[in-house]
């Protein structure tokens, strides 16, 4: 966790952007975080996978948790992209924003999959069905991207191009940094959450058999 | 292989004959997509030249909901006379009450469109051979995704509120796809996106109904 | 033909089986009786397939095509007819010469000449009736009948009584019923729950 402390001390280290100046700091937060919510649905539907192929009722509570604390991640996501829009283009919101429309739409299925949850009694069945639709999830991001990529023109500065990152060895070490100071982060919340859940369903277990 | 063709003809055909004996699907289905167009005609301001491109956009829009519309109902008799029961002790493959079901909603959505597409041609604009193709593609995508979320939903307690909530972020590609096929210069690409979409989402659904409907 | 070793279902955090163990040989009739509400119906959804224990074990020596079942709900459509039901199920359990079979059943249950009527248009006793038919047709190895003379008129319930009788001496059946003196003359294994 102390990795994030480092990586806010950074800000003000990295040069500015030739072109955008310092706004383009905030790039240190965004695509990382970005690419943690990704990295925690996909661990979520890997979990959804394991659950449908073993039964196992805890693969359900991680691929819940993976879920709820990537849905963070996707609203830090979306609150830095905003951000950025506003400080780049002067709005808010920029429907010609690739990754943040794609978090939109999954922040949008990700929050009907709670809606799910929500109203289906416990059990395994809820555990299957919620695992089929975080299945979807892990297929609808690659999809969606691709719609969104035929569906807009394209006005958006790419930073990294195929060949490779083109930034400044000390920018793409804060962004490293960054990366993995999140990733720790969402690591040690989703042990954390985890484990409340856990301790949770025992303390009901313990209360169903001394009652 | 004969014989789950035959389990998909038989469930399929009860399908039809229920909607045949009920009249209660296909009929709300043709009046609201008209009643949608109707609507559209009003909520969109008269700017010449562009109203075209736009109203095609609408066209995608009504019948995404038409079908919303028809999928909320697929597996009404199944959930309230509890007979997913019976379906599931049947030794038939489960996805073949999926694969059954699709094929009956995306026929009834057909249906809508027969309806819908000269209705739109009236009413706004001519409809070219490349969206009716768009169309029959997306036909496919939301019988197959939208039959497994029905099937999801209709095990909720809230039903018919959620459906659309798990549904429409997976519609988001099929929309982008139709729209795109209908107004964009090169259709080739958004038809073959559809195809793609249908594929990937109908093995999917094939392959996870199973684990919907056990308990 | 049924063997469960601390058979085990709970429903969020209640208990509505709680460790049975029984075994059931093959031509055996295990009568499982209690009160409304004891776990009868949830031990024969168990045993059928369509729930899933929470703990313990449980082996059927039967596959799913071989299991006869009657629950609460008669299982069929309401707005199709007895025939356009039986037509249904007789296709997806491929029982040979489905025609004749589904005639046969019809007869004997009473409902030959009310067989092009929606279900919807029953009488409680007939859907029973027709339930019954539905879970015969496949002729099963192994009978589940949660509360088979639930909702049927006297002349139904004597039916049943024969049907009983008979299938008691080829079959595996387990019956459940709050008022077990009917069929108990029957039963080789008792399940009293509680």
């Amino acid at each position: 966790m102390l990795l994030l402390a480092s990586v806010a001390l950074a800000f003000w280290w990295v040069p500015d952007d030739a072109d955008q100046g310092f706004s383009q700091r905030i790039f240190y937060i965004h695509v990382p975080a970005a690419i943690t919510a990704y990295a925690l649905f996909g661990w979520a539907g890997w979990k959804a996978l394991r659950l449908l192929w073993r039964g196992d009722e805890r693969y359900d509570l991680e691929s819940y948790t993976a879920i709820h604390v990537g849905l963070m991640w996707g609203v830090i996501t979306l609150a830095t992209g905003a951000i950025w829009a506003k400080i780049s283009w002067g709005v808010w919101w920029s429907w010609s924003e690739r990754q943040l429309v794609l978090f939109l739409i999954l922040f949008l299925f990700y929050s009907a999959y709670f809606m799910l949850r929500y109203s289906v009694d416990a059990g395994p069945q809820r555990a299957r069905m919620s695992a089929v639709y975080a299945l979807f999830g892990v297929v609808l991001i690659p999809v969606s991207f691709l719609a969104i990529r035929l569906a807009e023109n394209f006005i958006h500065p790419v930073v990294f191009t195929r060949d490779g990152p083109q930034m400044a060895g000390s920018m793409f070490l804060v962004f490293c940094l960054s990366l993995a100071g999140q990733v720790a982060l969402a690591g040690a919340l989703y042990q954390t959450e985890l484990a409340g859940k856990r301790l949770d369903s025992r303390l009901r277990e313990l209360r169903r058999v001394l009652a | 292989m004969t014989g789950y063709v035959q389990d998909v003809a038989a469930l399929a055909r009860k399908d039809f004959l229920l909607e045949l004996r009920t009249r209660e699907t296909v009929p709300a289905m043709l009046l609201f997509v008209v009643s949608a167009l109707v609507v559209f005609h009003f909520a969109l301001p008269a700017t010449a030249g562009e109203s075209e491109r736009v109203a095609k956009g609408l066209l995608w829009v009504a019948v995404l909901f038409t079908a919303l519309l028809g999928l909320t109902r697929a597996f009404v008799a199944e959930r309230e006379q509890g007979i997913f029961d019976g379906l599931v002790l049947a030794p038939c493959d489960r996805s073949a009450i999926w694969l059954a079901k699709a094929l009956s909603v995306a026929a009834f959505l057909v249906l809508a469109e027969l309806v819908a597409v000269p209705a739109f041609a009236l009413f706004f604009t001519g409809v070219d051979a490349v969206t009716i193709a768009a169309l029959a593609l997306a036909n496919l995508g939301i019988a197959a995704v939208g039959c497994l979320l029905s099937a999801i939903a209709a095990a909720s307690r809230t039903r018919e509120l959620l459906l659309p909530l798990l549904f429409l972020p997976l519609a988001i590609p099929i929309i982008v796809g139709g729209v795109g096929a209908s107004v964009a210069d090169d259709p080739g690409r958004y038809l073959a996106f559809l195809g793609l979409y249908d594929g990937i989402f109908a093995i999917i659904s094939w392959a996870s109904f199973e684990y919907v409907v056990t308990e | 033909m049924i063997r469960a070793r601390s058979l085990t279902k709970r429903f969020g955090e209640h208990d509505v089986l709680d460790r049975i163990d029984v075994d059931v040989p093959a031509g055996g009739f295990l009568l499982v009786t209690g009160r409304n509400g004891s776990g009868k119906s949830t031990l024969l959804r168990l045993l059928a397939g369509l729930s899933a224990p929470t703990g313990g074990e449980l082996e059927l020596g039967v596959e799913r095509a071989a299991i006869g079942f009657v629950g609460h709900e008669p299982l069929v459509y309401r707005e199709l007819t007895a025939l356009e039901n039986l037509e249904l199920y007789g296709r997806l359990y491929r029982v040979p010469e489905r025609r004749e079979r589904i005639g046969m059943l019809l007869e004997r249950f009473g409902l030959w000449e009310a067989r092009h009527q929606r279900v919807a248009t029953y009488s409680q006793g007939m859907r029973q009736r027709l339930a019954l038919s539905r879970a015969l047709l496949h002729d099963p190895e192994l009978l589940l009948l949660d509360e088979p003379f639930a909702g049927l008129d006297r002349e139904g319930a004597d039916l049943l009584d024969e049907e009983l009788s008979e299938l008691a001496r080829s079959r595996t059946l387990v019956v459940s019923s709050h008022q077990p003196e009917r069929v108990a003359a029957l039963a080789t294994v008792r399940l009293e729950l509680t």
